[in-house]
């Protein structure tokens, strides 16, 4: 469960980041610009004399505020979708598949690149345009628990104690599809940040000066040449929890599912 | 078979049609005055009044839509606000080159892809396993911009064996394909990997192992074939991210494709570019899913009947 580790860590260092940062992620002294790794500057200086080390900290922090607001709110409209569309059927859920299909038919980030372009750039739309990439996943997985969980005897019984259908979704649909929920929330928290980075990246999310790990790499584009550093380390950032996340969520996967099929 | 394509062919009808209202709402949902989105700041009312009349802005939304769709299905996306061009023009000079780089990338990926699945799977839990599972799990997780950047910096910048931006040659190709195809390749190993080592435990294979056939033989000739079929599908949704990945890849190597136009017309305000280029994509990514649904059931016959 080395993934645990990594997100632990990730969360930790995020949370904490105004601590630990060495420096201010925001302010630089032109002078020191462009150094590379030193005592001072364990991580060294981007162009404009910035800390890269306090970025790189300040940067999860907003990597994770992005994560669990798109992931939470995705979740929330998802499961309620999946739910509808699997346990009422017919005419919502031929719906709500379209719906999805139709999401769906944007390749990768072309949807949130829609989104952005319908709504602007910034931290909040970054969010929602996430969120909304993310909806058509959870929809259906969701669907497909509840699909799977109807059929299943205790639910019968349920009905006929009589049970409302509200209370049979929120005491035996939901938590029983809670493993697949899990494994895909998990998962998706990697999806947006590899989203979220790449719009970043491409000028159409977070806007400098926030020390964004997509934003730094693009600002270090044009200084690959003298300090390479500088371009490394915000994408080895991305791609070490990007990583934390896939393996959690494979971990969690392999030792949830089975269970999940009895 | 027939009966098969026509129903996925109308499920696909809602689908285009949906996209079609995603790409005209656009335009709608962008806060303030779509004349003067589409005129400019400075226009006056003048101008103005004659955009309403030429785009049809006054009339009910449904009737700008049809009109909408009425171009589109003629070729006619609009004009760009920047350069003049019709968007149709645009297009045509920059999508084949988006559709070439995914198509090279999922190639590159297919067979970097399929050839460690295989060697994964029958070398399983050898250390050759877990280099195969370890790698694929490292290349979903890259982002696709910094393997770019870092493609640059050491081919372009430290060895100059490979240009680092532009089109023209075959060369310039080379990076943008390897980067854009790795996370796919990952993918498919994994898939394949899967694929085959369900099809190894069939009984066929035993049988075929039972008469003595040799283990090449049986990979290749009686395996293979039946793993493929799960990978094809995987094939067309990967090309489906590499569209949509092209995006990244064509801005870091700074490469003439539609991903490319897209990104410029967000940053420009011309959305008649941006409608164009996501209607045609999303139309693209459908009928390729609906191509690979179509090759599924033409190899796997129960499919037909579900």
């Amino acid at each position: 469960m080395s993934g645990g580790v990594i997100v632990g860590l990730f969360v930790l260092l995020a949370v904490l980041a105004p601590l630990l940062a060495p420096y201010e992620p925001l302010r630089g002294r032109v002078v020191d610009r462009l150094q590379g790794p030193s005592t001072e500057h364990w991580l060294g200086t981007d162009e404009l004399g910035r800390d890269v080390l306090s970025r790189v900290l300040y940067g999860a922090r907003i990597s994770l505020q992005i994560q669990v607001a798109a992931v939470g709110l995705a979740l929330l409209v998802g499961t309620a979708l999946g739910v509808t569309a699997g346990y009422i059927g017919q005419w919502p859920d031929m719906v709500i598949m379209r719906l999805v299909d139709i999401m769906m038919a944007f390749p990768g980030i072309f949807l949130a690149l829609a989104i952005i372009a319908a709504l602007g750039t910034g931290l909040a739309n970054v969010i929602v345009a996430s969120a909304i990439f993310l909806v058509p996943q959870f929809a259906r997985v969701v669907r497909g628990s509840v699909l799977t969980l109807k059929e299943m005897e205790f639910v019968t019984a349920a009905r006929a104690l009589g049970e409302r259908d509200v209370t049979i979704v929120a005491r035996y649909l939901l938590p029983n599809s809670l493993a697949p929920i899990i494994v895909q929330t998990t998962l998706r928290m990697a999806t947006v940040l590899l989203t979220a980075s790449g719009l970043s990246f491409l000028g159409l999310g977070v806007q400098p000066p926030s020390p964004e790990w997509g934003a730094m790499l693009s600002n270090a584009r044009s200084y690959m040449i003298t300090a390479p550093h500088v371009a490394t380390v915000p994408g080895l950032a991305i791609m070490l929890v990007v990583l934390g996340f896939n393996l959690l969520g494979d971990g969690l996967r392999d030792s949830l599912d089975p269970r999940l099929r009895e | 078979m027939l009966a098969y394509v026509i129903r996925r062919l109308l499920l696909l009808v809602p689908v285009l049609v949906g996209v079609s209202v995603v790409s005209f709402a656009l335009l709608q949902l962008v806060p303030g005055d779509p004349a003067l989105i589409l005129a400019g700041e400075e226009a006056t009312e003048e101008v103005l009044t004659r955009i309403r009349q030429e785009y049809g802005l006054n009339r009910p939304l449904p009737v700008q839509f049809l009109a909408y769709l009425r171009h589109a299905v003629v070729g006619d996306l609009g004009v760009s606000i920047q350069s003049r061009q019709p968007v149709s023009t645009l297009l045509k000079q920059r999508f084949p080159f988006t559709l070439k780089l995914a198509f090279l990338a999922i190639l590159v990926s297919a067979i970097l892809g399929v050839v460690a699945g295989i060697i994964a799977a029958t070398n399983r839990n050898s250390p050759l396993d877990i280099a195969a599972l370890l790698g694929s799990l490292v290349g979903i997780s890259l982002p696709i911009f910094w393997l770019g950047l870092l493609a640059i910096l050491i081919f372009s910048v430290r060895l100059h064996w490979l240009p680092s931006g532009g089109s023209g040659s075959p060369a310039h190709l080379v990076m943008p394909a390897l980067v854009l195809g790795a996370a796919s390749s990952a993918v498919i190993a994994r898939t394949t990997r899967a694929s085959m080592l369900e099809v190894l435990r069939q009984d066929y294979v035993r049988t075929a192992r039972a008469k003595g056939v040799s283990d090449r033989l049986v990979v290749y000739r009686h395996a293979l074939g039946n793993a493929m079929i799960p990978i094809l599908t995987v094939f067309g949704l990967e090309f489906g991210y590499n569209l949509g990945g092209a995006v990244l890849t064509e801005t870091v190597f700074s490469l003439p494709g539609v991903g490319r136009l897209i990104v410029e017309g967000i940053f420009a305000r011309d959305y008649p570019v941006v409608q164009g280029a996501l209607l045609i994509v999303a139309t693209t990514f459908v009928l390729v899913n609906l191509l690979t649904d179509v090759a599924y059931a033409y190899f796997d016959p129960r499919i037909r009947y579900s």
